[in-house]
């Protein structure tokens, strides 16, 4: 019975550090695709550039963990405003393929400019001191970066959603992705918003990616490998849902760690059939509107 | 003179004729066949991605359904065709077809869940199903061989007479005459009212449904038969090169397939006839030196294709020529 226990907490607990990563970098790629429609397969990049970023500061340049993840952010938040002014604006009204052709484009010059830049294995992460080592807990021993981690992600989420609720950005996006006409109407500059979001939206992708490069290491086909996670995240989710983008987070986090320790042969079988049946349920995800 | 001979009917009854361009492939592939004969195997290799190409562009070019896990039903076909040959079935042509309704079962039951759904969900989805395939095959490494790939396919000779030998010779003729089987059946497929009904789909969903056409039939149907035909292209691959690794079935060849029928042109039929050659010549010249540049490379000429020349070769030739009509 203990060790069932044992298990269950496990997998809770590895699962929540995952889903908080899963959602930080999944976030900011379902609010824009619930503002434009746009199939942004490069989402991924933006989390990958934000690691490498991070990894580089903290080991070659020996700048301190908090540092590296503002810089990695910043950096990255600005880089993909800069991209989306001049290349994603033009594929607005362009149909879903070449949205999908241009982005997995993005995709492939990033796997070989990251593989020509930092060769083809994966970078190693160390946190920093702080946060080496094990915590005890209601007598249970934890990993103390993962505990870090799954208090990051609670309070991002809690700012997110006061943010999304309670600020005049907030309400503009919310606006914007009930009905886009309407917020046209009233005034908001819908294209300029978008651009403020997806630049958020990027930066948090480049903080999960950041923060966790311990859980998902940082390598050349990172926005390849698990690109599948964050659109079921999206997907599941629901369209510029939140909530459903937490949700679905969660569920997949803590399902994937658990099909992984149970059934470790066909973990990711379970995965995908859930996935379905969830989509087969609720076709436009748990969250979302029906088109 | 009745109101049929001209205006649009005539047009449209036009369509379905032959006309003398639609020969140039097939002089090229015949000419291609005595011209360099030192590489039928590379021909060969173009041959069945072309048909991998033409069977994407029956659902994306025609019905309209973009997907990233087209390779899932390649890599079905070249398993089942593969595993038939090394566990002793080793007549070619069954193989094939074997190999094609095995991938045509795949794409049915996978289309009846993924066609109820749209954009970003549909593409997770066919993305989710190429790779649990290729989990599959390579968790499954007893059966399948695993990281290692699939080897000793080893086959009959073609109607017990022609073997397939090592300059590729039977090879490029085997792999040419299925091309052209199957091309003739997608050429009658998309002129008759099924594949008019799906160019519809794909224009207007909102008014087929209007009108009452099948829809969601219509497509799970179309989804199926590229399927199979993927699958056979697959079978063509295993069969030929006699091996079958597990990047028969990734995201990157799904991701190729696509690239093939863009730069070609989708939703002409012949836009894989253009893609996949001139895809698998550069990749053969490029990629030899360094593949990590042909990705960079790749990625790039994809974002110029979107950015500023929709409708890809043959769509700008289209354009050069109405250019110089004028």
């Amino acid at each position: 019975m203990d060790a069932l226990l044992a298990a269950a907490v496990s997998i809770l607990f590895h699962g929540l550090a995952y889903a908080m990563v899963l959602y930080l970098i999944s976030v900011g790629l379902s609010v824009t695709m619930g503002l434009m429609g746009f199939a942004n397969l490069a989402h991924g990049v933006f989390a990958m550039a934000g690691g490498y970023v991070t990894v580089t500061l903290m080991n070659r340049h020996g700048v301190p963990f908090a540092l590296a993840i503002v810089v990695a952010c910043t950096t990255v938040a600005l880089a993909s405003a800069a991209l989306e002014r001049l290349l994603y604006a033009r594929l607005y009204r362009a149909g879903e393929l070449d949205q999908v052709l241009f982005t997995i484009g993005l995709v492939f010059m990033a796997i070989a400019a990251a593989h020509f830049t930092w060769g083809p294995l994966p970078q190693g992460f160390t946190p920093p001191d702080a946060l080496r080592g094990q915590v005890e807990l209601g007598g249970r021993v934890f990993p103390a970066y993962r505990l870090f981690l799954i208090a990051v992600g609670a309070a991002l989420v809690v700012a997110l959603w006061l943010g999304l609720e309670h600020t005049r950005l907030g309400a503009r996006i919310r606006a914007a992705v009930d009905n886009r006409r309407m917020a046209e109407s009233l005034g908001i500059d819908v294209g300029r918003l978008f651009t403020v979001t997806f630049a958020l939206g990027s930066g948090l992708a480049a903080l999960g990616g950041g923060l966790g490069a311990e859980i998902l290491a940082i390598n050349p086909r990172y926005a390849i490998e698990h690109l599948v996670s964050f659109l079921i995240v999206v997907a599941v989710g629901g369209l510029g849902s939140l909530r459903g983008s937490f949700f679905a987070a969660l569920l997949l986090g803590i399902g994937d760690t658990a099909c992984k320790y149970l059934v470790p042969e066909l973990g990711v079988f379970f995965v995908y059939v859930a996935v379905r049946a969830v989509l087969l349920w609720r076709p436009a995800g748990l969250f979302g509107r029906a088109a | 003179m009745n109101a049929a001979a001209g205006g649009p009917v005539a047009a449209i009854v036009r369509q379905h004729r032959l006309r003398w361009w639609e020969a140039l492939p097939w002089a090229a592939i015949v000419a291609a066949y005595f011209l360099f004969p030192d590489h039928r195997a590379l021909g060969a290799q173009i041959l069945f991605m072309t048909l991998f190409a033409l069977s994407l562009d029956l659902i994306l070019g025609y019905g309209g359904i973009v997907t990233l896990g087209h390779a899932a039903f390649f890599g079905v076909g070249a398993y089942a065709a593969g595993l038939l040959a090394v566990h002793g079935w080793r007549e070619p042509i069954t193989g094939l077809l074997v190999a094609g309704v095995a991938a045509g079962i795949v794409g049915l039951v996978s289309g009846l869940v993924i066609l109820r759904t749209r954009g970003i969900t549909l593409l997770m989805l066919t993305l989710a199903v190429v790779f649990m395939l290729e989990e599959i095959a390579n968790k499954a490494s007893s059966i399948t061989g695993g990281a290692d790939g699939l080897q000793g396919v080893r086959l009959d000779p073609v109607l017990g007479t022609w073997r397939f030998d090592i300059f590729g010779r039977t090879a490029y003729v085997y792999c040419a005459i299925v091309l052209f089987v199957l091309w003739l059946f997608a050429r009658r497929l998309v002129h008759s009212p099924f594949g008019r009904s799906l160019t519809g789909i794909r224009e207007n969903v909102q008014r087929m449904h209007a009108i009452g056409s099948p829809v969601h039939r219509r497509l799970v149907t179309v989804y199926a038969i590229a399927a199979a035909i993927a699958g056979v292209a697959g079978a063509l691959q295993a069969q030929t090169t006699q091996f079958v690794g597990l990047n028969a079935i990734s995201f990157e060849r799904s991701g190729e397939v696509l690239i093939m029928l863009v730069f070609g042109g989708a939703g002409r039929l012949y836009g894989a006839f253009v893609g996949a050659p001139a895809y698998m010549l550069a990749q053969d010249s490029l990629a030899k030196t360094d593949p990590v540049y042909w990705f960079f490379w790749l990625g790039l000429l994809l974002v110029c294709v979107v950015l500023f020349a929709r409708g890809g070769l043959l769509g700008l030739l289209d354009a050069a020529l109405r250019r110089l009509r004028r």
